[in-house]
């Protein structure tokens, strides 16, 4: 008898040191929504430290960005401040990792309520974060008279604010935007016979162009079109998402997703042609590190079309600081727009279809300065640092006035100015966008590794609908 | 009041230590734990017991129990990495538990363990760990030091120094084992053989503890048994059997055991091939990480992660029952 209450007090007291961790856990759970750091937190400190983040490398990937950070950011701002009698030290973090490798390193940063002062987004992360509250409006965190003062916003056209914006509010300042365009390697097209002025006008003529490529030129992969889980983001902006508006339809419009429909299973069957035709190589797809495989395949001449946007023109083929430098980029490489599955088939009627994205500069909520943190994000996108980012070199940036000097001395980035961004589209800016493009990303892989665009399809249509939440968010048929 | 009487009396031994002898002696001694006089053999007593393993059982508590609970909390909440639900997750019930009993990638996540741990933990590790146990027992100290030496090394690499090797090795474009091969265009073998590819690696990298158990077990058994075996006329085959197995026995089952377990649980394959492609490596701790951390699904793969921990627990229990068993049978 005695013995065994003893065995219950002593379970009781389990049981409730188990409520008592797992309520003290629950408290946990979640982030709290209270920021703590006022606006003017540490405002008239002559002494601050802030820490910008990037996805960029000194060597490596996005060297440029990081190399500019560095050696220009850092010290002018240093600088500036000084000159303002205070003391600024700024430390760059650069990352080299996969695109979403550093969204789940920064997610899990912002969630700790830690980490640098300013950090580097895509802007179709901009939703989710800040639905998590890892990230704030402009407006809350420096105060909504200070951000309105900032000159710049009037330099940088509303569509590329938005990139950064979420239901109407700002959450940092974007820095530019791009467009897709098929690049190929006239060096190779000579040698199979085809024109350097190369523009295909349907899927058949990329299909028949990759043919003749094929049988023409062994040991060359025809065509590059980005599928699979692996590469993330990269399928879905240089592959799906591309051909799926060449059908005529967008992944989101008037309040539907795109499920199960005509247009998904056309753009799967491209990929089934492409894939399981020779035109293309499976293996890159499903390889952890294809994409940068395929980039490095590009430039060292082993695969004659790729589709990517400016990016790849900019930093990967660059001839001084790419990642895979192509020493004769300007003479051997040439770009086409993408056309639509078959002439006005694209979205709004057109004969060519691009997509189009762009990132940005977020403070974290958690930074110590927010008056100082918002003076460096000011700094960064300043006409001057605009500029010297560039460093002679010509890319769509956030700022019209900057545009308007250094487009022309680009032709591709100028074709993409002039021809591509009136064509293009954009991804809708949903928190639950990034899960459905990974459930698209699965079903490219599907059909790469086997699986036929019919059941590929019926399986993508799946999981959109428990993402989403429910079939009737979804269209089919 | 009856009721409160009996509670008291139960209450008393409950706390000798604290109450001291006088008022234990008022009731009846019982047996065991609960006596004025310590009956511990280091005559501690029991709050002095308890001081003396406090610090481990708050170690326990704190790394242990503590995100065994949270990890059952969030398997219950639709909690994500991002989003809304990172905010402000809700509670879904057993709906996690339930997508997961019904989920065929976490099913064929475990049977892909299973194949790796099979392959290269109790064939791979096991088998080539007393290869080289069996046949360096004879060798010049200096081929068995050398030879321990290498195998050794592969054991006490970091993890990513050796992931990164791997990956230059199996590379199609270059890699070592195609340019070995002379293989124009390459094998993509951790492409086309993404599971034989991290099986080998993980026997490659394990076979170490293997093989430095069994050189220990070997030198438990006695000399002359093998010189009887020998002068009998044994073969080396019926020598392994009838001689050195029946002494390592119990050596076999714990080094299978413990390697059973490590590999369950080794993330290290994820290095070579996260996962892909398509999931064809995908092994449980890895399938967790990616929907986890790469998915962001925290309160689903929190719901997986207790179920691998039942299955470790399970695990562990077979191996302590196992080792009781083998106790019994060689000491008996």
């Amino acid at each position: 008898m005695q013995r065994s209450i003893g065995v219950h007090t002593r379970a009781l007291a389990v049981i409730a040191a188990a409520v008592l961790v797992s309520g003290t856990a629950a408290g946990c759970l979640g982030k709290s929504s209270t920021s703590n750091n006022g606006a003017n937190a540490n405002a008239d400190a002559k002494q601050f430290t802030l820490t910008i983040a990037a996805n960029g490398i000194s060597g490596g990937k996005n060297a440029k960005g990081a190399d500019w950070v560095q050696n220009w950011v850092i010290p002018h701002f240093v600088a500036d401040q000084k000159a303002k009698g205070r003391t600024a030290t700024v430390k760059f973090q650069g990352s080299g990792a996969a695109d979403e490798d550093y969204k789940s390193k920064v997610a899990l940063d912002l969630k700790s309520g830690s980490g640098a002062d300013i950090y580097a987004l895509d802007g179709i992360w901009v939703g989710e974060f800040a639905d998590a509250g890892y990230i704030k409006p402009l407006d809350d965190l420096v105060g909504a008279d200070k951000v309105s003062a900032w000159d710049g916003w009037s330099q940088i056209p509303p569509s590329v604010q938005a990139n950064m914006s979420y239901n109407n509010k700002k959450y940092g300042i974007p820095n530019g935007t791009d467009g897709r365009v098929l690049f190929f390697n006239k060096k190779l097209f000579a040698q199979a016979g085809l024109p350097a002025d190369w523009q295909p006008t349907s899927w058949d003529d990329i299909l028949t162009t990759g043919q003749t490529l094929k049988s023409k030129l062994p040991g060359v992969t025809p065509i590059q079109l980005n599928g699979g889980t692996a590469m993330g983001e990269a399928t879905t902006m240089q592959g799906a998402l591309p051909l799926l508006v060449g059908t005529g339809q967008q992944i989101w419009a008037n309040g539907k997703w795109q499920g199960n429909t005509q247009a998904m299973r056309d753009v799967l069957t491209m990929y089934d042609k492409i894939y399981k035709g020779g035109l293309g190589d499976p293996v890159l797809q499903e390889d952890a590190k294809g994409r940068d495989e395929s980039f490095a395949e590009f430039a060292a001449g082993k695969i004659a079309i790729l589709l990517e946007s400016d990016y790849f023109w900019r930093s990967v083929i660059e001839p001084t600081q790419g990642i895979d430098k192509m020493a004769d980029r300007d003479q051997v490489v040439g770009w086409a727009k993408i056309p639509a599955m078959k002439p006005g088939s694209g979205i709004r009627g057109q004969d060519f279809v691009s997509m189009s994205g762009g990132g940005g500069n977020v403070i974290n909520p958690a930074t110590k300065y927010p008056q100082q943190a918002w003076e460096l994000l000011q700094f960064m996108n300043s006409k001057d640092a605009v500029i010297a980012y560039l460093g002679g070199a010509a890319q769509i940036t956030q700022r019209q006035d900057v545009n308007s000097q250094v487009l022309s001395r680009d032709p591709m980035l100028t074709f993409i100015s002039q021809q591509v961004l009136p064509l293009t589209a954009f991804r809708p800016g949903f928190a639950v966008y990034p899960q459905v493009s990974q459930a698209l990303q699965q079903a490219t892989l599907d059909v790469v590794s086997g699986k036929s665009p019919a059941d590929a399809a019926t399986a993508y249509q799946q999981s959109v609908a428990g993402l989403v939440g429910g079939a009737d968010k979804v269209a089919s048929g | 009041m009856p009721p409160a009487e009996t509670r008291q009396q139960a209450a008393i031994p409950a706390q000798p230590a604290v109450a001291g002898a006088p008022a234990v002696a008022a009731v009846p001694q019982s047996v065991g734990v609960g006596t004025s006089t310590p009956t511990d053999v280091a005559g501690l007593g029991r709050l002095r017991a308890v001081g003396f393993v406090a610090p481990a059982l708050v170690l326990i508590g704190v790394f242990l129990v503590f995100p065994a609970l949270w990890t059952l909390y969030i398997g219950v909440t639709n909690y994500r990495l991002t989003g809304v639900a990172a905010r402000t997750p809700d509670v879904v019930g057993l709906d996690n538990y339930r997508r997961a009993l019904s989920d065929p990638t976490f099913y064929r996540s475990l049977w892909i363990t299973l194949l790796f741990v099979f392959g290269s933990a109790v064939i791979g590790q096991n088998g080539l760990g007393f290869v080289f146990a069996w046949g360096l027992r004879g060798a010049r100290p200096w081929v068995r030091r050398l030879a321990e030496a290498f195998v050794l090394l592969a054991w006490i690499l970091p993890a990513s120094v050796v992931a990164f090797l791997w990956v230059a090795l199996l590379e199609r474009d270059g890699g070592t084992l195609n340019e070995l091969l002379g293989r124009t265009p390459g094998v993509p073998w951790l492409v086309e053989y993404p599971l034989l590819s991290i099986v080998v690696f993980n026997i490659w990298r394990g076979t170490a503890f293997s093989m430095m158990l069994y050189s220990a077990a070997l030198s438990a058994v006695p000399p002359s048994h093998l010189e009887t075996a020998r002068l009998a006329g044994s073969s080396a085959a019926q020598t392994l059997r009838d001689v050195v197995l029946p002494h390592i026995r119990r050596y076999a089952l714990t080094n299978t055991l413990l390697i059973t377990l490590w590999t369950f649980n080794d993330f290290s394959p994820y290095l070579l091939t996260a996962g892909g492609p398509n999931h064809r490596s995908e092994t449980t701790p890895v399938y967790i990480y990616n929907t986890a951390i790469v998915g962001g699904q925290m309160g689903y793969s929190g719901a997986i992660s207790l179920l691998v921990l039942l299955i470790n627990l399970l695990l562990a229990l077979v191996y302590l029952r196992a080792a009781r068993t083998s106790r019994r049978l060689s000491g008996g």
